[in-house]
């Protein structure tokens, strides 16, 4: 009853400063959904890529030639495949294709024949020449859909007309969006490509504990070649978004110091009119510790409301509007780039780091400058 | 004795609202997970895909887990990596990790 009473009070002594806590509620609040955000977008991406991404091909091998990815002879494939414990070497043909009408980039990708049973494609992937599938980025780009022609320019300058047969659905967009998907003989065709040669070759393993091993093995074969594990794109993905990029350090740092300066004005002194308040408690008989309690409850209820209310606004903003103020800052310069609609992956370690960092300190800062008062006479205290 | 009585009943107002937020998230990933994810794993085996579609301003930014360290920085001799995604995301895998 008696800590009931030290709370009604408390709220009461906050609602006499109604306007300047409330507008603190906000600022603290805000602070703590931007902290949120970027941790909730980072980890739901972080997470989905790294589910999606383990069906990826096993080992991709590129050549490099003068430090560039360069194309590779289908001769190398074949000296790949020889190597024992190698299952498959497969060539990819793939490339990028800047559209100068719509000035975006598409990543053009050769297949070679319709593989069965893809459900995120509306209509079918390309199975005769001069058909295309397209991402969701590039049909809405150039407004086209499914029976539609797709007009791209190939390495002659000729306009090469493209029947659109498939759309990648939505959910797909963060791998599809900026897709255009050809039989593998159109695309040899547009890029020009000579004769033997792909992208690069996609290996299939038989043991997946001999991955490390065989990649050792081509780069000793052929050492202008470059392996890439499956488990280097995975990490690569989980090191993509943590704490060293650029959107957490300069988000997340930025809205951490607005805190840290909010604190720092708690909890470097309390105003002669709360240090009088303090005193008159005091004179009345209250106890040091009473008045250390009522500063803990002013804290906590302004810290809990705010931590609450920018949990909330984190959520809604990035899983129910799809972090709608956070993509232009991660968009860069991209002209296509994905609506997120991302699966709400959530780590509950990070709501209790979130809670931790902003709690702990906000209550701390209003209770120790107030315990220096509370330890002082009464009259000096009033005295201000 | 009714601030106190209001400033709790809002507080758990609020734990129960993030409390059904966070399981309709709950429900959302064992829901796309069963339906949404197996389909979305068989267009990355059957395309080969290796990176996301996130940022598509620049060859190493659009399959930053295919480029090196260094791609940023190979335009032209001392060029300078000036695409504002590079600076958004991590650096890519370490070279030592390469066999």
């Amino acid at each position: 009853m008696r800590h009931l009473k030290i709370l009604e009070y408390a709220l009461s002594s906050l609602l006499r400063r109604r306007y300047k806590n409330l507008s603190l509620v906000a600022v603290y609040a805000f602070t703590i959904a931007v902290l949120a955000s970027v941790l909730f977008l980072t980890h739901a991406l972080k997470t989905e890529a790294t589910r999606l991404l383990v069906d990826a091909p096993e080992l991709v091998v590129q050549r490099v030639s003068a430090g560039r990815h360069d194309l590779m002879s289908t001769e190398s494939g074949e000296r790949i495949g020889a190597i024992p414990g190698v299952a498959a070497s497969r060539p990819r043909y793939w490339g990028y294709y800047y559209d100068a009408l719509t000035e975006a980039n598409y990543t053009l990708l050769g297949v070679e024949s319709e593989p069965a049973g893809l459900e995120m494609v509306e209509g079918r992937l390309p199975a005769a020449p001069g058909e295309c599938a397209i991402g969701q980025g590039v049909a809405g780009i150039r407004k086209v859909g499914i029976g539609d022609d797709l007009i791209l320019i190939d390495s002659d300058n000729i306009g090469t007309v493209l029947e659109v047969a498939g759309v990648f659905r939505s959910p797909s967009d963060l791998l599809t969006n900026d897709l255009v998907v050809l039989g593998r003989d159109d695309l040899i065709r547009f890029f020009g490509y000579p004769p033997g040669r792909a992208t690069d070759f996609a290996v299939e393993v038989y043991n997946p504990a001999e991955v490390d091993t065989i990649a050792g093995k081509i780069k000793r074969l052929m050492p202008d070649s470059r392996p890439i594990t499956r488990s280097e794109i995975l990490r690569t993905y989980a090191g993509v978004f943590n704490w060293r990029s650029g959107m957490m350090l300069t988000v997340f740092a930025a809205a951490l110091i607005a805190f840290c300066i909010l604190a720092w004005d708690k909890a470097t002194g309390i105003s002669a009119e709360e240090k009088r308040e303090i005193g008159i408690l005091k004179a009345i008989g209250w106890e040091t510790s009473d008045i250390l309690e009522l500063k803990f409850w002013e804290g906590m209820a302004i810290s809990l409301t705010s931590l609450l209310l920018g949990l909330m606004a984190a959520y809604l903003h990035v899983f129910f509007w799809g972090a709608t103020v956070l993509s232009p800052v991660i968009k860069g310069w991209s002209v296509l780039f994905p609506d997120f609609r991302l699966i709400p992956f959530i780590d509950p370690y990070q709501i209790l780091v979130i809670s931790f960092l902003t709690v702990t300190p906000y209550v701390a800062s209003t209770v120790i400058p107030s315990w220096k008062a509370a330890v002082t006479d009464p009259e000096t205290a009033m005295r201000g | 004795m009714n601030k106190h009585r209001f400033f709790i009943g809002l507080t758990l107002l609020q734990t129960i609202f993030l409390g059904l937020l966070l399981m309709h998230g709950e429900a959302r990933v064992a829901t796309l997970s069963g339906q949404q994810l197996p389909a979305l794993r068989a267009t990355v085996r059957s395309l080969q895909l290796t990176d996301l579609s996130l940022w598509t301003e620049a060859r190493y930014t659009r399959h930053p887990s295919q480029a090196d360290r260094f791609t940023p920085f190979q335009d032209f001799p001392s060029a300078l990596e000036h695409f504002p995604a590079g600076s958004i995301m991590a650096p890519v895998r370490s070279d030592s990790s390469q066999p």
